[in-house]
């Protein structure tokens, strides 16, 4: 089996094994052994759904810590829109940005300046009829990475443009080789992260082998500083380059109305998204050209690095771009090659299958539907699957066995004292 | 064992479970780690009889067959029946009501996508006594 980088991990010592994530799970990839709520590698797509939910934090993502970016000799931040939306009475990004640099940046590109260029490329692509319709989205990793292992027949549909922050780390980096002549190595390019699957993305890119970016901080983490730096700012440099477009793609519907006017829809929450793919996989939703899709409830804003309620942060990016210009990132043609993928996105089918061989793959199939009519139905997670569906999977596959059931092994007890209490 | 056979009683009753039964089988198809092509062509046909199912007679049953090479679809239902089915076969002719085709159906695409989709379609209807409809899906080599 292939080794996969997760951001999302475990911390064993604080899990009690409460089956919260487990149920939460949207591609079942938790299972609880020892008390202990293990993430199967194949099936997660870093949606970040277990550390929202977890009420002990025993679920966290993998970040950097800001001292990371001290290896570098220049150290460029490359802010997600949905950090504006964390700030009470914000009324200029610049104060934002001018913050990072208080905090140890050098150079500011904001990741909405990709966005803007993204946008433009794609209507461009759609108006030249270059790409299959309806044309999914590519900028939420997470969502990325479900069609990836569960619809195949989609991945073609997924645009194969790169998301708006490699976009951005590659621009930036060339601007700052151009002001400096430093070399790639010492360049240190930060995604400020609303979430796992963007730092994912990062050190496991689906769309290259190696991303442009070097690290990426989480908000939640970043938060302190950067306010306390806010708090005590004493001029506001001009940094902030971007339009309306580019900021709206924080929140869910943003990127789709930087269509302009093609036919879209946007679906956020991680079950919202999967009914949707389910229904573009039976063909049931047409007359659409555009789909937008975000893996968590509100979009970006609502990712689970971030500190905001995500209603109240949509809120405040749609007041922020109230007095911003409607682009003012546009598109040379030269970069167009640079932005598209470097690899097709091909279907992982051994994340789902029984076996790469059919005839096997029936047999634990039969073996597991009889195994499954033979459970209590009850889906209640005490054997540590999911649903009795999963664990007559899990026993079929040999990682569990029938008495892992308590109600199972109730009857077994039951039977046994019955036959010993009839001898006595 | 030459095949996995499944079985699905489909609601006349609850319009909105319509889908329950392909959806069902679809996740089987990728358990058996099933030629994707194939899977996606019997998720559209499954889906679209039954809705029809659903829409135009009172529900019915759904038996399914999968062997490695190809999938057998029986959609039984005991529905008014299908009076002209030359006609019915005709794209966008169709007999939904309005406030079916409010919600998106009764396009009258159902029935020739279905022909579209497979490898064998057969219909067997008789007025006032149902309609059962036998679809094959072979896996392309
Ligand atoms: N199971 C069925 N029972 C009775 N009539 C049916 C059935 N399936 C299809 N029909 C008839 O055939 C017509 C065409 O079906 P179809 O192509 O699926 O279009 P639609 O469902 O959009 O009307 C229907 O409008 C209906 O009159
Ligand atoms: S939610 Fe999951 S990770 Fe958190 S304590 Fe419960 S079982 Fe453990
Ligand atoms: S919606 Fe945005 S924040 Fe949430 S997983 Fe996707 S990219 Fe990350
Ligand atoms: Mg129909």
């Amino acid at each position: 089996m292939k080794q996969y980088f997760h951001s999302v991990e475990l911390d064993a010592d604080k899990c009690c094994g409460c089956t919260n994530c487990l149920k939460r799970c949207p591609t079942e990839a938790i299972r609880i052994h020892k008390g202990k709520a293990h993430i199967l590698s194949e099936r997660c797509i870093d949606c970040g759904e277990c550390i929202r939910i977890c009420p002990h934090h025993a679920k966290r993502a993998h970040s950097n810590p800001l001292e990371d970016i001290e290896q570098y000799k220049i150290k460029i931040a490359l802010p997600a829109p949905a950090l504006f939306g964390q700030f009470n009475n914000l009324d200029d990004i610049d104060i934002v940005l001018t913050g990072l640099r208080a905090v140890g940046f050098d150079f500011i590109y904001e990741v909405s300046r990709g966005a803007e260029i993204v946008s433009e490329l794609t209507r461009n692509m759609i108006r030249d009829n270059k790409l299959r319709k309806p044309i999914i989205s590519s900028a939420c990793p997470a969502v990325v990475r479900l069609i990836k292992i569960r619809f195949p027949e989609l991945c073609g549909n997924v645009m194969p443009l790169l998301a708006p922050m490699e976009v951005a780390a590659k621009l930036a980096r060339r601007e700052v080789r151009g002001m400096t002549g430093l070399d790639d190595k010492d360049i240190g390019v930060f995604f400020i992260t609303p979430c796992p699957a963007k730092v994912t993305e990062i050190n496991s890119p689906n769309h290259a082998e190696k991303s442009a970016v070097s690290g990426a901080i989480a908000i939640s983490q970043l938060y302190p500083a950067l306010t306390h730096a806010m708090d005590h700012l004493t001029t506001v440099e001009s940094i902030a380059k971007s339009g309306l477009i580019g900021v709206g793609w924080a929140t869910s519907g943003g990127e789709a109305a930087a269509m302009l006017g093609e036919k879209y829809l946007a679906a956020d929450g991680i079950e919202n998204v999967i009914r949707v793919l389910e229904e573009l996989e039976d063909d049931h939703i047409r007359d659409v050209d555009f789909i937008e899709l975000n893996a968590c409830s509100g979009g970006c804003v609502g990712g689970v690095l971030t500190v905001e309620n995500p209603y109240v942060a949509q809120a405040r990016i749609h007041n922020l771009r109230k007095y911003l210009p409607v682009s003012l990132n546009h598109l040379d043609e030269k970069d167009v090659d640079a932005m598209l993928w470097e690899k097709e996105l091909t279907y992982n089918a051994e994340s789902f299958a029984l076996s790469d061989d059919i005839m096997e793959a029936m047999e634990m199939m039969d073996k597991m539907e009889k195994i499954c009519a033979d459970l209590p139905g009850l889906d209640c997670g005490s054997c540590g699957a999911p649903t009795c569906r999963a664990m007559a999977e899990d026993i079929v596959k040999g990682v569990a066995k029938e008495t892992d059931c308590i109600h199972k092994l109730k009857a077994k007890i039951q039977s046994v004292y019955d036959q010993l209490s009839s001898t006595l | 064992m030459s095949s996995i056979h499944l079985h699905y009683d489909v609601s006349g009753e609850d319009f909105t479970r319509a889908g329950e039964a392909s959806g069902s089988v679809k996740k089987r198809l990728k358990a058996l780690g099933y030629n994707t092509d194939a899977i996606r062509r019997v998720a559209i046909a499954m889906y679209e009889a039954e809705i029809n199912m659903v829409i135009h007679a009172e529900g019915g049953f759904v038996d399914v067959d999968i062997y490695p090479d190809h999938v057998d679809i029986l959609m039984s239902d005991k529905g008014p029946g299908i009076p002209d089915v030359e006609k019915a076969m005709q794209e966008g002719f169709s007999t939904a009501p309005d406030n079916v085709r409010n919600l998106g159906f009764g396009a009258g695409m159902g029935l020739p996508n279905i022909k579209k989709y497979t490898d064998d379609m057969r219909i067997e209807t008789k007025i006032g006594v149902g309609t059962d409809l036998y679809l094959t899906v072979k896996v392309n080599q």
